[in-house]
């Protein structure tokens, strides 16, 4: 008690630098990131109801294939290790070098979005579109919130592209970079989940 | 206010303080939830009342000590003891923790007891055979099958007194809850879905039934008489039944069905197409057709069931 | 280009609508007119809608519950008189499809637009000042929350005039409102209103977690926070946890009426069951995220009036985390006669009893609080009182409704209404009420009128026993609610004396009407010049009323739970330094007021079907979120000069009030003149 009463009178204040603003961003999107794995798991929980009700129309087993599918998560597994690898370069400064593995990111992404635009485009084509069955509708939900999350990734990535090129390595910018890498191995580990749960155990 | 509107206000104060009086003195009877007309409801009445008791234990000390230390610790009492800092006390801590926990138990004991007790899908005791009805909703109506007398009625239920009523239901449409507050237990009906409800009068009366979900607006005319009757009374009323000139087929259900939101008047049919609860309940169970059809069935309890009872149907009951 | 929308989509020929309709329209018209004649505009945009101050922000929370509850309560008196005349043959004097609209219009407005903003609005004001913060986390996130809700409260008010609303109450009702069912708008504008509105919501939620957690005061420890400040965080946490479920839900709801999938359908795989385990996976832990603030309240109302520490803290705060976990474990309890095996019912039977447990031990607590205390009876603690007495008997019809058996005679009858009213509003409203006359002077610099605020207590207490008591006895009749008509007629003397009990309560609006009125011409007698109108014990009262943009000068240093209490008894309260500090604080932003109109936009082309305006809307929210997150620089700068200039300022006239009442006080022996007067 004391010490408190001994505050000096000058005033001290306790305003908080760039570290702790960097800081409480950095805690505010890990708390965004579980609301937003509250919402997935909302659909992996539909989909864990209903996933089974195929209403006499296609299954698992005769939509999914395993190859193919294998390529599209690789894609979206190595675009995960290039960005570990871009964050390394922003750490050690190197500018090109962390550019041109955005890029390469970038690119995967957009590969893995692209096959799966393929994947969604062939079943509807085949009749098997989301308003067919309650299994696909779940499928098509919870995949394609998925694909959704990717592509705001990509957006971001071309964002944050933009202004590593005009503002260079800004404590805000590295600080956005730091939150949009954590996003990017979030949705591979959902991904994961996805793989595992809608394509893995449908096919078993 | 001139003086003529505030007579004319004080006349309508009378009438409604008449009306009001008259209801709780002759509204006793009314309580029907709690004074109800055969064993299941007359078991939740008592068992409203047993929790209410109990309950009081944590409530009145509540009310006593709201008016005591209000009067007694108001700032203008100097005689009465202040103790600013004091914050603590084990004694007090115990019985606030202790006395809700010790009633909780209580009354979960009496939950775990009463729950297992009123399970709707238990069948009732009784010496008398259970009569069979299959209930049927739309969006506004109701329609009672009896499939062992092959007959139906739309919005009217009669049914001997003393008799366990084993009721399935299914929906044509949205989710309906069927209700008759003298008899006890309510129960949701679904599309696509069996539910199971069992009561039983012991009262010979006309009681209401209601739909208690809302389900569009028919809903508020989605009410029904259940009519208990004498054993003789329930064959007479097969009888006139038996003549009506309407029967009740898939394809006139459908048309019933199809009056979206607007209740249909009290109709006998004389004959009922077979199978037609089944029918029904198929008719929104697409998804069954599955690659693993088996692993789709509802192996155990009393959860609303898919489609187990539909093949077996003849032989189950 | 207009979508769905015509001219026929506007209820011309329903002279109530357009009553309504038209009055609410005048008075917008002539709210414009009077800010565009006073030449507002400037000063509004600049100092209120574009603010990151979050008093500000709650402020406007605060006056936008305000605004919809007068809608909210209008609905009220509609099914009220409704209900009290629709007897036997009489249809009453609304249509079955208005009544229907008007019940699901009531709870969404009550629960998403009144309780939701109220209380957020009190967090905002309160929570940083109570933990020693200047803002909160994210300001700007902040003033996008607010907007959200805004927005959403935007189109249901739209929904009256240019369409219709959903029929299927505030919960949704599976497979009711697919579109096989409700080809109409109303659903869309419900579902939409709701997402927009529960957007904000979650933005909120995590603000104030991250806040809570990360930005109090040095010496505040968890269990030196504020009742208020813990009651708010649990329920962010709740928020955060629950709120995402009914995002997913919406969403669901929305791909099943626009894309014409199976989620909720009847048919080909869908599950009805399934909407209401997602919608009250949210919806009863929503409960407790508008009643355990309110309890935080409470709390602080009954030690600050009984001018004592609060009995037991360690036991609320332990009493609020356990009903915080709980709450999410009971919500099967909403649907017990759906057909659920009995050990289910069990489970959740008595997992909502013991939820009574922590509710129970907080009650006590309060009382015990009050004992040997010196209490002063001013208007937030006669809604403390009327909340401790009224709410025990929603308790106890809720434990009665969590027992399985008891529940399959009463669950969607009238008697449910009448209990979730019983917990809502003695539980939720009374706790808003009495903290915004608490916190009152805190806001604006002056009290509030006590006599006024003392009739409303009476209008709102009686007039709630009044309405809600009959609804008991006639629940135990078996009258279903929702009903827009009945021809059982000895339900009428009840309905009638519940329609009595909603005017009761419109008086005790009137009289809180009036109560702001007579207080903003009164402010010169009712001012509080040293920032503790009532002899406060927590850090809120530490600073000037209404506090400076940056609230404290200098951040104070916590020792104890009574933080400012404390201060007093030691001295160290009101300390006036020689030298000050600058003070970096966020500049103004217009982002949040744009991403809020754009997605009022966007929710109105998704209803009617204006793709070309959603696309753009659309975009546009995406484009704002780019620019306002690629700015570093949103910080200014309060010179050490500035801020002594504002705290002298606030030291004279202290000194200067001090004085006054030490003349008036010397023609007075007691003390507490006003609690003398009303005993």
């Amino acid at each position: 008690m004391s010490t408190v009463t001994k505050t000096t009178n000058i005033a001290h204040d306790h305003d908080h630098g760039h570290h702790d603003q960097s800081e409480i961003k950095s805690f505010g999107f890990w708390v965004y990131l579980m609301t937003d794995l509250i919402l997935f798991s909302t659909f992996f929980a539909t989909f864990a109801v209903i996933g089974k009700n195929y209403a006499g129309g296609p299954g698992a087993k005769e939509l999914f294939e395993l190859p193919f599918l294998f390529i599209e998560t690789m894609l979206l597994l190595v675009s995960s290790v290039t960005f570990g690898f871009a964050m390394i370069a922003m750490k050690q400064g190197k500018k090109q070098q962390m550019l041109s593995l955005l890029v390469v990111t970038g690119l995967l992404g957009a590969g893995f979005l692209g096959m799966e635009l393929y994947e969604f485009v062939h079943m509807i084509g085949e009749g098997a579109g989301p308003d067919r069955s309650g299994f696909l509708s779940a499928f098509f939900t919870l995949v394609g919130f998925h694909g959704l999350h990717v592509t705001f990734g990509i957006v971001w990535l071309t964002v944050m592209f933009i202004q590593i090129v005009k503002m260079g390595f800004t404590t805000g910018v590295q600080s956005r970079l730091e939150r949009l890498s954590l996003f990017w191995h979030f949705l591979d580990i959902v991904w994961v989940g996805v793989f595992t749960f809608v394509y893995l155990f449908g096919l078993i | 206010m001139n003086s003529s509107t505030r007579k004319k206000g004080i006349g309508i104060l009378k009438g409604m303080l008449f009306l009001l009086t008259a209801a709780i003195l002759g509204g006793c009877k009314k309580m029907v939830v709690l004074e109800p007309s055969g064993p299941v409801g007359e078991q939740q009445a008592f068992l409203i009342k047993v929790a209410f008791l109990l309950m009081l234990i944590v409530v009145l000390p509540v009310f006593v000590m709201v008016i005591w230390f209000s009067i007694r610790y108001r700032a203008s009492n100097k005689k009465a003891t202040y103790k600013p800092k004091w914050t603590h006390s084990n004694a007090i801590e115990a019985v606030v923790w202790g006395v809700p926990v010790a009633i909780i138990i209580a009354l979960g004991y009496l939950t775990w007891d009463s729950t297992h007790k009123l399970n709707p899908y238990k069948p009732l005791e009784s010496e008398n055979k259970p009569l069979k009805i299959d209930v049927i909703s739309t969006d506004s109506d109701w329609l009672f099958v009896y499939p062992e007398y092959n007959v139906a009625v739309a919005n009217q239920l009669v049914f001997p007194v003393n008799t366990p009523l084993n009721f399935r239901l299914t929906s044509g449409s949205v989710m309906t809850s069927f209700f008759i507050p003298a008899l006890g237990s309510q129960m949701y009906v679904m599309a696509g879905m069996q539910t199971r409800l069992h009561l039983m009068a012991s009262e010979v009366g006309v009681f209401r039934g209601h739909n208690m979900e809302y389900s569009g607006n028919g809903y508020a005319g989605m009410h029904f008489k259940a009519i208990s009757t004498t054993d003789a009374g329930f064959e007479n009323w097969l009888k006139g039944v038996k003549e009506a000139t309407d029967t009740l087929t898939v394809a006139r259900f459908k048309k019933i069905n199809a009056m979206f939101h607007q209740n249909h008047p009290v109709t006998s049919f004389s004959s009922v197409e077979p199978n037609l609860f089944n029918t029904i309940m198929m008719e929104y169970m697409q998804w069954m057709h599955t690659p693993e059809h088996g692993e789709m069935e509802m192996k155990h309890g009393t959860g609303p069931e898919g489609h187990k009872h539909i093949h077996g149907h003849g032989t189950m009951h | 280009m207009l979508g769905k929308l015509s001219w026929s989509d506007i209820p011309l020929h329903d002279p109530i609508i357009m009553g309504a309709l038209g009055s609410s329209t005048i008075g917008a018209i002539a709210l414009l007119g009077l800010v565009t004649y006073k030449k507002w505009w400037g000063y509004l945009w600049n100092e209120w809608f574009t603010t990151v101050d979050h008093k500000k922000i709650g402020i406007m929370y605060i006056i936008l519950a305000g605004v919809m509850m007068l809608r909210g309560f209008a609905d009220a008196v509609m099914m009220r008189a409704q209900q009290a005349i629709a007897a036997g043959g009489n249809e009453g004097y609304l249509t079955s499809h208005h009544f229907d609209q008007v019940f699901g219009a009531h709870g969404t407005i009550m629960i998403i637009f009144v309780a939701m903003p109220f209380i957020i609005g009190l967090m905002n004001i309160i929570v940083p000042l109570q933990i020693g913060a200047r803002d909160v986390a994210f300001p700007v996130m902040n003033s996008v929350s607010f907007y959200l809700t805004v927005a959403g409260a935007g189109l249901m008010m739209i929904s009256l005039g240019v369409g219709e609303f959903a029929n299927t109450g505030w919960t949704g009702l599976a497979p009711l409102f697919e579109k096989e069912f409700n080809p109409g708008v109303g659903v869309d504008y419900w579902a939409w209103a709701f997402q927009l509105s529960g957007m904000g919501t979650l933005l909120g939620g995590i603000n104030f977690v991250v806040t809570i957690l990360k930005m109090r005061a040095p010496g505040m420890s968890l269990m030196k926070m504020p009742l208020f400040t813990w009651t708010s965080l649990t329920s962010s946490v709740l928020i955060i946890f629950s709120f995402p479920v009914i995002t997913g839900a919406l969403t669901l709801l929305t791909l099943d009426r626009y894309l014409g999938m199976h989620f909720f359908t009847n048919d080909m795989g869908g599950n009805m069951m399934m909407w209401n385990n997602l919608f009250w996976m949210w919806g009863h832990p929503e409960v407790y995220i508008v009643i355990l603030p309110a309890f935080g309240i409470f709390s602080e109302v009954v030690a600050t009036f009984s001018s004592k520490r609060l009995f037991a803290y360690k036991s609320l705060v332990w009493a609020t985390a356990v009903i915080m976990i709980l709450s999410f474990t009971v919500w099967l309890h909403h649907f017990f006669t759906m057909g659920n095996t009995v050990n289910v019912n069990v489970f959740f039977g008595i997992t909502t009893m013991l939820i009574a447990i922590p509710t129970g031990v907080k009650v006590y607590d309060w009382l015990f609080t009050m004992y040997r205390g010196r209490i002063r009876f001013t208007s937030p603690m006669y809604w403390t009182l009327g909340f401790l007495t009224a709410f025990v008997i929603g308790g106890m019809t809720g434990v009665l409704m969590a027992i399985p058996g008891a529940d399959y005679v009463v669950h969607n009858s009238v008697f449910l209404v009448a209990h979730y009213h019983n917990m809502l509003i003695p539980g939720a409203l009374f706790g808003y009420f009495a903290g915004f006359s608490y916190w009152f002077p805190k806001m604006f610099g002056f009290k509030l009128d006590e006599k006024w605020g003392k009739r409303a207590f009476w209008g709102w207490m009686i007039g709630f026993l009044v309405a809600f008591m009959p609804l008991y006895a006639v629940g135990f009749m078996g009258m279903p609610r929702r009903a827009a008509h009945y021809d059982d007629l000895s339900w009428q003397p009840y309905m009638i004396t519940a329609a009595i009990g909603t005017a009761i309560v419109g008086l005790g609006i009137a009289c809180q009407v009036i109560q702001i009125v007579v207080s903003i011409r009164k402010r010169e007698s009712l001012v509080d010049a040293t920032g503790d109108a009532w002899d406060g014990r927590t850090l809120e009262w530490a600073t000037a009323s209404p506090p400076a943009e940056y609230n404290f000068a200098v951040v104070p240093v916590v020792g104890d739970l009574d933080a400012f209490w404390e201060m007093k008894e030691n001295g160290t309260a009101y300390k006036h330094y020689p030298v000050y500090a600058d003070i970096q604080m966020p500049k103004n932003q217009p982002y949040g007021v744009i991403i809020g109109g754009l997605a009022l936009a966007f929710g109105f082309a998704m209803i009617w079907y204006i793709w070309w305006l959603a696309i753009a809307s659309l975009i546009g929210i995406i484009a704002t979120i780019i620019i306002s997150g690629s700015n570093d620089n949103d910080g200014y700068l309060i010179p050490a000069s500035e801020v002594k200039r504002v705290e002298d300022l606030r030291f004279d006239r202290m000194k200067q009030a001090a004085k006054e009442e030490e003349n008036e006080k010397s023609s007075k022996e007691e003390v507490y003149e006003y609690s003398d007067k009303n005993n």
